[in-house]
């Protein structure tokens, strides 16, 4: 065998493994979709959106699950993103070379993966158990808030970093301050990213059940109150999808169906962002 | 060397540090008014960092430090009482590869301007033809002003950059290698629009490459590590030099 079709040899079978490996990928993609859309499907209706939880054995749907994950995802956002876009801002134009940034960037990462039980069992500890045990949607809010902000520090950083350090001198060797640059020039430029860095934050929390457990709890009633207990649509469909009811598996597939689709969405809109407004840094 | 014009920008014992290397050594080094001024020299001369120091856009990373004088008019524009911003509005800068900001044509000459002066609408637009016409990018562009900067070629860019420095109305405009991430053609026009600026403005141009500096400049500055080798009339420069050095380098002997 010469070197010519040893190499085409080679060749062909990393070619196969790896379309294989993809392949193998997809399969449990489309599995999980598939199964989704099965059970989910025949859920999906308009009692899902405008009935509550039900007792066991009778019918209903998500409305107060779907609100609470709303109000709650939607406050973790906002207690998140303007704190990490400020904290990702010190970092990169400010703390960058310095120990503190370092350090600040290190215990961002680990932030990152912590493991979301263990944010929630924080806030339990220090909302929750400090209110005398009564769990609200304000605690539930505050633990996801902690998910969204490593993520948004994380890439208002890297976006930063992205600009050429030329786009910043050219700036500021107009004699416009280096605040003013900031919030002008740079952001302007980063914005894509860190839009989509929100919005990626916001698919991920939008699925969170474990630090929402012991924080919001869960609500089987309508309920607008944050210092209360709230459903969301994860805890519920822990509950329910692991009950012996037939009427609750039911709305659990229907929600997980609905959950799926949201996050789907959401990336879609977060990658249109990006193609959108790509700005060149060649 | 007798120079006939006055010193716009003067270097007087000027050190310059990263860290503890000595990147400039003593430079001694006048830029006449209304004339350009080539610095050249191999890489790692400190021609950059010596252009860096004039808007003291250096600042603005830790451990470097110029130190001597540096006369803007007669004043030290290294004490640390010189307002920054405004030795900058005084002082504008070009750099290599050509940065627009993600915005509109007009609101790239019109960003600096804003931040320094508050204009009627009509005086600011005045203000941003001006510019673009002294940059010769006028005739381009006037027909999508409110076009992404971004959409313009890599020579119109750097003219762009050119008119957003020049709409400050600065006294100096100082270029750093301005020409070296572009095509002959947009270098050409650049040249041409250089020999056109120094009508108005005094100008320091850092080129690596030799014939552009005996085309556009009027004196040429010779350095090399870190000290200021030879310095006179380009024409001197380059055909009589006085070291030996300096002939090696322009004759490519070396560098």
């Amino acid at each position: 065998m010469n070197l010519y079709t040893r190499r085409r040899l080679a060749n062909g079978v990393a070619l196969v493994a790896a379309c294989a490996a993809a392949a193998f990928g997809l399969l449990f993609l489309g599995w999980i979709l598939w199964t989704l859309a099965a059970k989910g499907l025949a859920g999906v209706d308009w009692a899902l959106f405008t009935q509550d939880t039900p007792p066991p054995m009778a019918e209903g749907g998500l409305r107060n699950a779907f609100y609470g994950s709303a109000v709650m995802c939607l406050m973790a956002i906002g207690i998140g993103t303007p704190l990490g876009i400020a904290a990702g801002t010190w970092l990169s134009e400010y703390g960058t070379a310095g120990r503190i940034g370092t350090a600040v960037r290190f215990v961002n990462d680990i932030l990152l993966s912590a493991p979301s039980i263990v944010l929630g069992l924080f806030v339990y500890t220090l909302v929750v158990q400090q209110a005398g045990g009564s769990f609200s949607a304000m605690a539930g809010a505050l633990s996801l808030a902690f998910i969204v902000l490593p993520v948004v520090v994380r890439t208002t950083d890297e976006m930063l970093q992205l600009v050429p350090a030329q786009m910043r001198e050219a700036a500021l060797s107009l004699g416009v301050p280096q605040w003013k640059v900031t919030m002008q020039v740079l952001y302007r430029s980063a914005l894509p990213g860190i839009v989509t860095g929100v919005l990626l934050a916001l698919a991920r929390i939008s699925g969170e059940t474990a630090p929402l457990l012991f924080t919001a709890f869960g609500n089987q009633y309508w309920n607008t109150d944050i210092t209360r207990p709230m459903a969301s649509v994860p805890v519920v469909m822990y509950q329910f999808a692991g009950s012996p009811y037939e009427s609750w598996q039911g709305i659990a597939w229907a929600g997980a169906l609905v959950l799926t689709l949201f996050v789907l969405l959401t990336s879609l809109v977060a990658r249109a962002v990006v193609a959108r407004h790509r700005v060149s840094h060649d | 060397m007798t120079d006939p014009r006055p010193a716009k920008l003067a270097a007087r014992g000027l050190d310059f540090h990263y860290g503890d290397f000595r990147a400039l050594k003593s430079i001694d080094l006048d830029i006449p008014e209304r004339q350009v001024t080539a610095l050249i020299g191999p890489s790692g001369c400190g021609k950059s960092t010596l252009l860096r120091v004039f808007n003291r856009i250096y600042a603005l990373y830790p451990k470097l430090r110029a130190s001597g004088q540096v006369l803007l008019d007669g004043e030290d524009i290294l004490d640390p009482k010189y307002p920054m911003n405004r030795l900058r509005s005084r002082v504008g800068m070009v750099f290599q590869k050509p940065v627009p900001f993600p915005m509109t044509i007009f609101e790239n000459v019109a960003y600096g301007i804003r931040h320094h002066e508050r204009l009627p609408k009509a005086e600011m637009a005045a203000r941003v033809e001006e510019a673009l016409r002294q940059a010769a990018l006028w005739d381009e562009v006037k027909d999508k002003l409110g076009q992404n900067a971004l959409g313009l070629s890599g020579g119109q860019q750097q003219r762009l950059c050119i008119a957003r420095a020049v709409a400050l109305r600065p006294d100096v405009l100082l270029l750093d290698e301005p020409t070296s991430a572009l095509d002959p053609l947009s270098t050409a026009r650049i040249e041409q629009l250089v020999a056109e600026l120094k009508r108005d403005y005094t100008i320091a141009i850092v080129t690596h490459n030799m014939q552009q500096a005996a085309r556009v400049s009027d004196f040429t500055a010779f350095m090399y590590l870190g000290d200021l080798v030879e310095h006179g009339p380009t024409g001197t420069i380059f055909s009589n030099p006085s070291k030996q050095q300096t002939e090696d380098y322009i004759t490519g002997r070396f560098g």
